[in-house]
Parts: C-alpha cells; sequence; structure tokens
C-alpha cells in the first residue's frame, strides 16, 4: 500500500503541529468557537451529541495492521473502547475531549494518517471498492488513481471552499461495490478500443435530501488527463454552484439544473483551458505510485480445496468470502454486525484482532466498506478455518453478508446531532427479528440501510429495503422504502406509504419479506422480484 | 420550564446550568425564565461553555425531563449503549428517554 514521501509526512505533521497550536488558543480563550469551528471541522473535529466526535481518514478503505492496531489504542486510550466504521469507509470516535485531539492527531500522523478534509466543504475522502487489488472481476487495480486522486485534493488550494462538501469514488471492476454513482463524481477505469486504460467520469450523484443518480459525463479520459479533467469537473461546480441554499449546493443540483448536456459543455470549455495550462501531473508520478499497490508474494500451486466439513464454517465461506484473483487465495469479510449488535462499532480488542489477524494472514493488508464490515483481502483457503475460528471467538464470525443481518445504519439520533431519528435500535430489533442463519438464508441476499435523517448517511434511497426515520411532532416514526440498488443497475428507493413506529417498522419490513418470499421466482433476489412485481403487492401486505 | 443547555469546553461533555454553574446532571438543571440569552453571553464569553442554547423542559417529583427527545438523549447517553449513559446501572434509564 502507499507510502507517504517525505512531503506527505511533512504536511501532515505541520498541520498537526498548526491544529496543536490553534487547541491551545481555543482552550486558551484566544480563539471563540465562531472562529475555531471550521478549523477543528477541517481536521475531522465534529461536536456530535454527546461530545466532540473525531472522524479519521482511511484513503479508498485501505489500512496495514500497524494502522489498525492504533485505531484500536486510540478507542483505549483516548475514547470508550470501542470505534465506529462508517459507511465513507473512515472511523469514527464518539467522545473524543478536544485537549486529546492535538495528541490523537500526532499518533495518527507517525502511522500516516490523519483526519484532514474528513469534514467541511471540500473534497472529501476518495473511495473505493472494498476488494481493489484482489478481485477476480477487476480490470485494474484502481487505488493509484483515488491516490493521485488524493494527492491532487488534499490541501488543493481552489477547493477547500467549495458550495458543499464533494465525493468522488473509483472502481475498476464491471460490479459496482462503492455505490459510485451515487457520489458527486464517479469514475470507472475502462479499457478503450485500442486497449488503452482511462477513465470513464460520471457527475452529479449523490443521496441526501434530494438523491440522484448521476449520469455519464465522458466515457473515456485519458490517463495523461485524469487530473485536468477532474479539475474541470470541480472548477465548473465551483463556479456555478450554489452558495445561496445549503440544500441545493451540492453538484447533483447543478448538474440536473444546468441539464446533463451543458454541464458537459462548459466541463469540456474548461478542460481544454486547462489543457493550455499543463496542471497534469507527470504519468511518472502515476507510475512512482503504482508499485506501492503491487501485489504481495503470493504463493503458487496453492489447492482450491477446503475441508467444509463445520457446518458453521462452511455458513461462513459461502457467505463472506468473495472470489480472489489468485488460485488459492479468498476475499475474507468480517461482519461487523452480529445478531442484535450496533452495526459497524467494533471494540479496541477486536479492531486490534483483526489488525494481528491481517498480519498473520493477509499480507498485513485489511480494508474498510462502505456497508461498514472490515475486510481481509488476500488470505490463502489452507488459512480460512483458522482465521474464522479467531474470529468467532472474538464476535467476528457472523455469516450474514449482504444479508438482512447484515444492513447500513448511520448512528443516528443516539449519536448524531443532525438526526431526527434513532437508527441502531432499529437495526438491532430487525438483526434479532431475522437472526436465524435459516430465515436469512431463505431471503438470500437482501441490502437494506437505515438512515436516521434525510441526510442519508444510512444510505437508506439505495436499500432494496430502505428506513429512513423522521420526526413526528417530536415523535420518532420510520418510512419504508423499496427498490433501491446501488450496484451497476442503481436505483432508488420509493417510499411505499404512511410511516411506522419503531416495532411497526421492523413489523413492514417483515412483511415486506413475506411478499418476496411468496413471489420469487427461481434464482430472485428480494430486489429482482420487487422489480418483477412491482410496489402494489407490497404495499397490500404491508397496509392491508 | 425554560432549562439551558452546552457542552463542556474541554470535554464536550453535555452540561446544564444550574443557576449558579454547570452540571452534567439535568435533575440540576435551573429554570432560567427569560434570562436564558444573557446567561449564555456570560457564559461562553468566559469560556465555561459552548454551543449553548435554551429548550423547553418539565420538572416532577422525578425530576427534569426535557421537552424533546434529541435533548433526553443528550441528557442521559446512547440509548443503545446503557454502559455508557449517566445511569449504567439503571435498566430503566432509557425509557426515560422515550
Amino acid at each position: 500500500m502507499y507510502k507517504y514521501d517525505e512531503y506527505d509526512q511533512q504536511m501532515v505533521d505541520t498541520r498537526v503541529a498548526e491544529f496543536r497550536d490553534q487547541v491551545r488558543r481555543r482552550l486558551s480563550g484566544e480563539l471563540t468557537e465562531e472562529q475555531f469551528r471550521p478549523l477543528r471541522l477541517q481536521n475531522g473535529l465534529y461536536l456530535q451529541l454527546h461530545a466532540y466526535m473525531l472522524r479519521v481518514a482511511v484513503p479508498y478503505g485501505t489500512l496495514n495492521s500497524a494502522q489498525m492496531t492504533l485505531l484500536g489504542d486510540i478507542a483505549d486510550k483516548y475514547d470508550r473502547g470501542y470505534g465506529h466504521f462508517t459507511t465513507r469507509q473512515n472511523i469514527q470516535y464518539n467522545w473524543i475531549k478536544l485537549e486529546d485531539t492535538p495528541d490523537i492527531l500526532a499518533d495518527l500522523a507517525k502511522v500516516e494518517m490523519h483526519a484532514i478534509q474528513t469534514s467541511g466543504n471540500c473534497i472529501r475522502n476518495i473511495s473505493s471498492d472494498q476488494y481493489a487489488g484482489a478481485a477476480a472481476d477487476e480490470l485494474i487495480d484502481p487505488r493509484p488513481y483515488a491516490e493521485l486522486l488524493r494527492q491532487w485534493s488534499s490541501f488543493h488550494p481552489e477547493f477547500l471552499v467549495l458550495p458543499r462538501k464533494f465525493k468522488i469514488a473509483v472502481i475498476a471492476s464491471e460490479t459496482d461495490r462503492a455505490a459510485m454513482r451515487l457520489h458527486d463524481i464517479g469514475i470507472k477505469m475502462v479499457k478503450n478500443d485500442a486497449g488503452e486504460i482511462g477513465a470513464q467520469f460520471y457527475a452529479g450523484g449523490g443521496m441526501g435530501r434530494t438523491p440522484m443518480i448521476s449520469p455519464m459525463i465522458r466515457e473515456f479520459v485519458p490517463l495523461d488527463h485524469l487530473i485536468t479533467y477532474s479539475e474541470a469537473c470541480l472548477r465548473v461546480y465551483n463556479r456555478y454552484g450554489r452558495r445561496d441554499n445549503k440544500y441545493k449546493a451540492r453538484i447533483k443540483i447543478l448538474v440536473h439544473e444546468l441539464g446533463k448536456d451543458e454541464y458537459v459543455r462548459q466541463v469540456e470549455e474548461e478542460f481544454q483551458h486547462l489543457l493550455t495550462m499543463g496542471i497534469e501531473p507527470p504519468l511518472a508520478e502515476l507510475e512512482r505510485i503504482k508499485p506501492y499497490f503491487a501485489d504481495p508474494a503470493f504463493e503458487t500451486g496453492l489447492s482450491e480445496d477446503l475441508d467444509l466439513s463445520d457446518p458453521d464454517f462452511r455458513l461462513w465461506v459461502e457467505r463472506n468470502t468473495h472470489a480472489h484473483k489468485q488460485p488459492g487465495y479468498a476475499i475474507a469479510n468480517i461482519s461487523l454486525k452480529p445478531v442484535g449488535g450496533i452495526p459497524g462499532d467494533a471494540s479496541a480488542d477486536q479492531i486490534r484482532l483483526m489488525a494481528q489477524l491481517a498480519k498473520d494472514y493477509s499480507f498485513d493488508e485489511l480494508r474498510v466498506t462502505h456497508a461498514q464490515n472490515i475486510v481481509l483481502p488476500h488470505v490463502k483457503k489452507a488459512d480460512l478455518y483458522t482465521l474464522w475460528k479467531a474470529l468467532d471467538e472474538a464476535g467476528l464470525g457472523t455469516a450474514n453478508l449482504d444479508t438482512v443481518g447484515d444492513m447500513i445504519a448511520c448512528p443516528g439520533l443516539d449519536y448524531c446531532s443532525l438526526a431526527n431519528a434513532r437508527s441502531i435500535p432499529v437495526a438491532q430489533k430487525i438483526s434479532e427479528r431475522f437472526g436465524s442463519s435459516e430465515k436469512q438464508a431463505e431471503i438470500g441476499e437482501l441490502k437494506l440501510k437505515i438512515s436516521g435523517c434525510i441526510n442519508a448517511c444510512g444510505h437508506h434511497h439505495a436499500g432494496h429495503i430502505g428506513i429512513l426515520g423522521v420526526d413526528r411532532k417530536g415523535v420518532e416514526n420510520y418510512q419504508l422504502l423499496l427498490g433501491g440498488c446501488e450496484g451497476a443497475d442503481t436505483s432508488l428507493g420509493k417510499i411505499t406509504g404512511p410511516g411506522f413506529d419503531e416495532d411497526g417498522i421492523v413489523d413492514a419490513v417483515e412483511r415486506a419479506t413475506e411478499v418476496y418470499l411468496s413471489n420469487k421466482q427461481d434464482g430472485e433476489r428480494f430486489l429482482d422480484t420487487y422489480r418483477r412485481i412491482g410496489m402494489d403487492p407490497f404495499k397490500e401486505a404491508i397496509y392491508g | 420550564m425554560k432549562i439551558l443547555t452546552g457542552n463542556d469546553l474541554k470535554t464536550g461533555a453535555v452540561t446544564w446550568w444550574t443557576g449558579v454553574g454547570w452540571s452534567l446532571d439535568v435533575n440540576q438543571a435551573a429554570d432560567v425564565g427569560e434570562d436564558g440569552a444573557k446567561i449564555i453571553a456570560r457564559e461562553e464569553g468566559a469560556q465555561n461553555v459552548f454551543a449553548a442554547y435554551v429548550i423547553d423542559g418539565e420538572k416532577d417529583a422525578d425530576g427534569v425531563r426535557p421537552a424533546h427527545i434529541k435533548d433526553r438523549i443528550r441528557a442521559l447517553g446512547p440509548t443503545v449503549r446503557p454502559d455508557l449513559t449517566l445511569k449504567p446501572s439503571d435498566p430503566e434509564a432509557v425509557n426515560w428517554v422515550i
């Protein structure tokens, strides 16, 4: 994985020193909260419902063992013994003290991590496919391109005060595992007819209060124009994105209001202008980055055979492992969704254990997924049983990937100052209602996503079943959505009708699954059946 | 009643104005009447608290209860982690929020 060079390290160290001084001035009264707020936000420090919250960036979701170990140590030393992995492939700590934050950031800098640009109206952490560099179905590893974009977007002086926050995802597989088309810019690495690698650009996607699926705006951008074209997309947005209304400030609104064709025209015009300025980094920089993402030293000639005589292990292998590009290896998914648990939370001990297991069995690498799970990307099949036993003993062996139990849930009103309703208790009740592996097997793939407010951090628009918590005259109420999808066939869920209370929404989810089970045809997932039979049978069952 | 809440500058912890100072216990919250804005200006200026605001609450024999669920969760702690609330040994505490 990428290693900081002297410039990277110096930038991060300098920022730590700068923030240490800003915190000192805040605590001494030299800075008011109004003055300090934008400074702390630029360093990922929010004020949430109970305390300060620190969001640490995990670029494109990739971590090594030392970094993961430190994340566990921070949870113990500075927080309350746990961390929360987010839908942006980051980690958040909910109980941070202001006076500790400079030391935390200094600790992070020692393992080449930071919290810069995890808040504010700037380009946020670049996200990517959690199986990058390992998946059997990928064209190339998208992470060198994500890293180049990270370097371009970090401290970019022109894009630190955008109309609103800006999120970019980079993938390189036909299977979209990063919700690419629901980002401000989505980039899919592709090969053209001449066999050259380039980038396919999508712009204007997003969730939130006005969900939109991004249209493709350029079929092929050559690699030696990747940054220039990105810059053109951002420049047009920065120039014309609305700053008068934060609810209409995202690029999706600009693309929608201008129309895709006009937005593309302006981007192309800006692109041609930028080409004359020579802002593109030399391809040598990309070539410098690429070796950091080279394959680890895979063994060859390994057996594909697995002893699946243990039924629980068999279930975990079937559910939680994914095909690896290298024979004899598998991608192992660690579910952070135990039955009745809090989606995305992991204790300090669990975090450190995952780090150690990555060191022992996955070439020192881990990934954070946008579905709030952890991936060990390169595990020898012969090691899977030992790995699973260790995970299971630590409460990390739940076999429920992509089932109803593997739901995304935002922190909701239990932690978030923006939320209108609690998400986690609903997730826990659904998890318990559908807790049996038999039930989950019967239902199969079902992506359920819960948000505690319209900002949609829980991706409810993209859930096969989505749940949106709202505040109805001071009482929590939950709307049900059906038919969302974040994959290659991205779609937005539709609201079924009137909302429910906390118990009612769990019953409604169960009735929706019953409609699916009684209508499904061979091989159909919940989403397929919904798309075939439409909303009406579901509404009838849910509302009688 | 009108009560005043904010966050401790160093820790970010949720605090309640008692009439003479700040407390982590919502039951210590005083009725500030129409004086909320004045107290906020003074206390924030003295760096004792930040992000302070006035909310509606009720006081009965059981104590002070903020009117809105968000402030009740602020007062107690996350309902999904009773061990991290201000009443970790009281299994019924979460019901007070809801």
